[in-house]
C-alpha cells in the first residue's frame, strides 16, 4: 500500500516505531536487570536530582529495581497482550461476523443477541471477576481480555459483509455454483481486511489500558514482572517520597495510548471513512458522528470506552 | 417502536441473565465455598453436613435455579468473614458510589458543555485547539494513574486537597474529576459537534439577523437545541460511572461498592463479590436501558426509524 505511506502522521509513527524497537531489543536497551533490584540502592531519585546517580537514569523503586528497564521490559508485556487479546478476539469475531452476516436468519439472529449482551456488559467489572476468580496470570488475562473484545469486532465485520454480499461479483459466484465458504474465503473476506485493520488499531489502546487497569487492580499480570501497570500500582504507597516510580510509566503509558489512538485515528479516515462513526477515539471532534447519535451508534461508540473509571 | 422496545428489554433480561450465570459458574469452579466456612480441624462428617445444608450436595441444574431464585428475591446469603447479610453491606456502600458517579457526572458536563460551546463558537482558535488537546488526552490516560497524578499534585506538593476517603465537597474534587475526566472530553466533542451543527441552521442565522444579542443567540437558541444528545448522554455516563468505579474508588479509597468489591475479591468473601458484580451490573444494565428507551421518546428520527 504505496500510496498510504504518503502522509503518514509523524507523532504518532515515531512512537510505535521506538516502541516496537523497544520492546524488541529490550535485552539491549535496559542498563539493568528489570526484575533483580539491589535492596542497597532503593528509592534513589532520577539522575537530575541531587541523590541521582547515573546507572539509574529514572530512579529506582522500593526494591532497588532501576526504573527505566523496567519500563523498557514492560513494554513488551503491552505489546504481546495487545497482539495476543486483538488477535484472538479479531479472528473469532471476525468468522462469527462473517458467518452471522453471509448466512442470515436464525444463525445470523443468535449470533447477534450474543454479541448484543457481550457488548452490554461492564467491561472492567466482568474482567476484573473474571480474572481475580480464575487465578491472575498472563494467560488468563489475554483471555479474558479477548472474550470481552470479540464482540466488537463480530458487530462491525457483519454489517460490512450484509454490504458486500449484495454486490454483483457475490450474487455471479452463487450463480456459478461456487460454495458459501469459498465465497466468504475468496470474496468477502478481502473486502473486509481494511475495516478489520481499522477496528484493530482502535482497540489496541483500548487493551493497553483494560491491562494496565487490571494489573493495578492486582488481578492482572502477576509480579515481579514489569507491567506498567503494576509498576503504577507499586509507587502508590511512595507518592510523596519517591513519585518517580509512578510517573515514569504511566507516562510511557500514555504516550504509548496516545500514539495508537492517533494512528487509529488516521487509518480510518484512510482505509474506510465509513467507520468515521465508530470513533469511540475521534481525534477529530467531528468525527464523533455528524449526525450526533442518530441510531444511538455515535453516543454509543464514544461511550465504549466510558467505563474504564 | 413497540418492537423496539420490547426487544430492548428483552435483550436485558438476557445480558443480566447471563451475568447471573457467569457469576454462578464462576463461584462453582473457584473451590467448594464449604472449605471456607469451616475451619481446618472439621471431619469429612461435617463437611456433608454443611454440604447438604447448603444445598451444594444437588444436581448442579437444581442448584443453578434456587440460585436464580434468591437472587430475584433478592437474597444474596451472608458474609463469609461478618457472617452478616450479604445485602447490608451493599447497602452502606451503595450510597458513597452513587454520590461520587453524580459529582462525576455533574463535573464532566460542567466542563464539557462550556469548552465544547465555546470551540464551536471560536472553530479554530487557540481555545479550540486546546480543548482539542484536553479530549484527546482524556481518551488516551489511564484512569487510575491520572488519579494518582493528582494526588500527588494537589495532595502532596500543594497540600490543598485530601489525597483519600469520604467527607467533605474537597473530598469529592479530585475522584470526581478522575472519573469524569475521560467523559468530559467525550461530553465536549459531542456538544461541539451539535452545536456546529445547529449553530449552521437557519434559525441561529434569521435569529442573528432579527438582531437579538450573540450571547442570547448562543445560550438560548443554540445550546438549547443542542443540548438533546449531550443530555442522554450524559445520563449514560452516570450509568457507567456506577459500573466501572472500581479503580477510582481504589485510588482514592473511596467507601463505595466498587472498592467492597475487590476487597471481597482480596479476602475470598464470594458472596459479596457475586451480589456485588450483580448489583453493579444490574444498574449498569437497566440504566443503559432507560437512556436508551427515553433518548428513542425524545428523538422522533429514531421513534420512527425503529417503528
Amino acid at each position: 500500500m504505496p500510496a498510504l505511506r504518503r502522509g503518514l502522521p509523524w507523532f504518532p509513527g515515531v512512537v510505535l516505531a521506538a516502541l516496537v524497537v523497544t520492546a524488541v531489543f529490550a535485552g539491549y536497551l535496559a542498563p539493568q536487570s528489570p526484575t533483580e533490584g539491589d535492596i542497597t540502592q532503593k528509592l534513589i531519585p532520577p539522575v537530575w536530582m541531587e541523590r541521582g546517580e547515573g546507572g539509574h537514569p529514572l530512579g529506582t523503586d522500593r526494591f532497588g529495581r532501576d526504573v527505566l528497564s523496567r519500563i523498557i521490559y514492560g513494554s513488551r508485556i503491552s505489546l504481546i497482550v495487545s497482539l495476543i487479546a486483538i488477535g484472538v478476539a479479531g479472528s473469532v469475531g471476525t468468522l462469527l461476523g462473517l458467518i452471522s452476516g453471509y448466512r442470515g436468519g436464525v444463525t445470523d439472529a443468535v449470533l447477534m443477541r450474543l454479541t448484543d449482551v457481550g457488548l452490554s456488559l461492564p467491561t472492567i467489572l466482568i474482567a476484573v471477576v473474571l480474572v481475580a476468580v480464575s487465578e491472575p496470570s498472563f494467560r488468563n488475562v489475554i483471555l479474558v481480555i479477548a472474550l470481552l473484545l470479540w464482540p466488537r469486532f463480530a458487530r462491525q465485520i457483519r454489517a460490512e459483509t450484509l454490504a458486500i454480499k449484495e454486490q454483483d461479483f457475490v450474487a455471479l459466484a452463487v450463480v456459478a455454483g461456487r460454495s458459501s465458504a469459498w465465497i466468504i474465503r475468496r470474496h468477502i473476506f478481502p473486502n473486509v481486511v481494511p475495516t478489520l485493520l481499522v477496528i484493530s488499531t482502535l482497540q489496541v489502546g483500548y487493551v493497553i489500558l483494560l491491562e494496565g487497569t487490571l494489573s493495578f487492580l492486582g488481578v492482572g499480570v502477576p509480579p515481579p514482572s514489569p507491567a506498567w501497570g503494576l509498576m503504577i500500582a507499586d509507587g502508590r504507597g511512595f507518592l510523596a517520597t519517591a513519585w518517580w516510580i509512578s510517573l515514569f510509566p504511566g507516562l510511557a503509558m500514555l504516550l504509548t495510548v496516545l500514539a495508537v489512538n492517533l494512528m487509529g485515528d488516521w487509518l480510518r479516515d484512510h482505509l474506510d471513512p465509513k467507520l468515521r462513526q465508530l470513533g469511540s477515539r475521534a481525534t477529530d471532534p467531528e468525527s464523533l458522528a455528524v449526525e450526533p447519535a442518530i441510531e444511538g451508534v455515535g453516543v454509543r461508540g464514544a461511550a465504549a470506552g466510558g467505563d474504564r473509571g | 417502536m413497540w418492537r423496539y422496545l420490547t426487544g430492548r428489554v428483552l435483550q436485558t433480561v438476557l445480558s443480566l441473565l447471563v451475568v447471573v450465570s457467569i457469576v454462578f459458574v464462576l463461584t462453582r469452579l473457584s473451590g467448594n465455598p464449604v472449605h471456607l466456612l469451616l475451619d481446618v480441624n472439621a471431619t469429612e462428617r461435617d463437611q456433608e453436613i454443611l454440604m447438604h445444608h447448603l444445598g451444594l450436595d444437588r444436581p448442579l441444574p437444581v442448584q443453578y435455579g434456587i440460585y436464580v431464585k434468591n437472587v430475584f428475591l433478592g437474597d444474596f446469603g451472608n458474609s463469609v468473614l461478618t457472617r452478616r447479610p450479604v445485602v447490608e453491606h451493599i447497602w452502606e456502600r451503595l450510597p458513597a458510589t452513587v454520590e461520587l458517579g453524580l459529582v462525576g457526572m455533574v463535573l464532566s458536563v460542567l466542563i464539557g458543555v462550556p469548552l465544547g460551546m465555546y470551540s464551536a463558537v471560536r472553530r479554530g482558535g487557540v481555545l479550540d485547539a486546546g480543548a482539542r488537546v484536553f479530549a484527546v488526552l482524556g481518551q488516551s490516560m489511564p484512569t487510575f494513574w491520572l488519579g494518582l497524578m493528582l494526588i500527588l499534585f494537589f495532595g502532596v506538593v500543594l497540600g490543598v486537597l485530601p489525597a483519600g476517603g469520604r467527607g467533605g465537597l474537597l473530598h469529592l474534587l479530585l475522584p470526581a474529576f478522575t472519573l469524569g475526566y475521560f467523559t468530559s472530553a467525550a461530553i465536549m466533542r459531542l456538544t461541539r459537534s451539535a452545536m456546529l451543527e445547529v449553530l449552521g441552521s437557519d434559525y441561529i442565522k434569521f435569529a442573528r439577523l432579527k438582531g437579538l444579542h450573540e450571547q442570547v443567540v448562543l445560550w438560548k437558541h443554540g445550546l438549547k437545541n443542542a443540548l438533546l444528545p449531550v443530555v442522554t448522554f450524559a445520563v449514560m455516563l452516570f450509568v457507567q460511572f456506577l459500573g466501572g468505579a472500581v479503580v477510582t474508588e481504589t485510588v482514592f479509597a473511596w467507601p463505595g461498592l466498587g472498592r467492597l468489591l475487590l476487597e471481597s475479591i482480596t479476602t475470598r468473601d464470594y458472596p459479596i463479590v457475586q451480589a456485588g458484580v450483580l448489583v453493579l451490573s444490574a444498574l449498569y444494565l437497566t440504566g443503559n436501558l432507560f437512556v436508551d428507551l427515553l433518548y428513542s421518546y425524545l428523538n422522533p428520527r429514531i421513534r420512527h426509524a425503529r417503528a
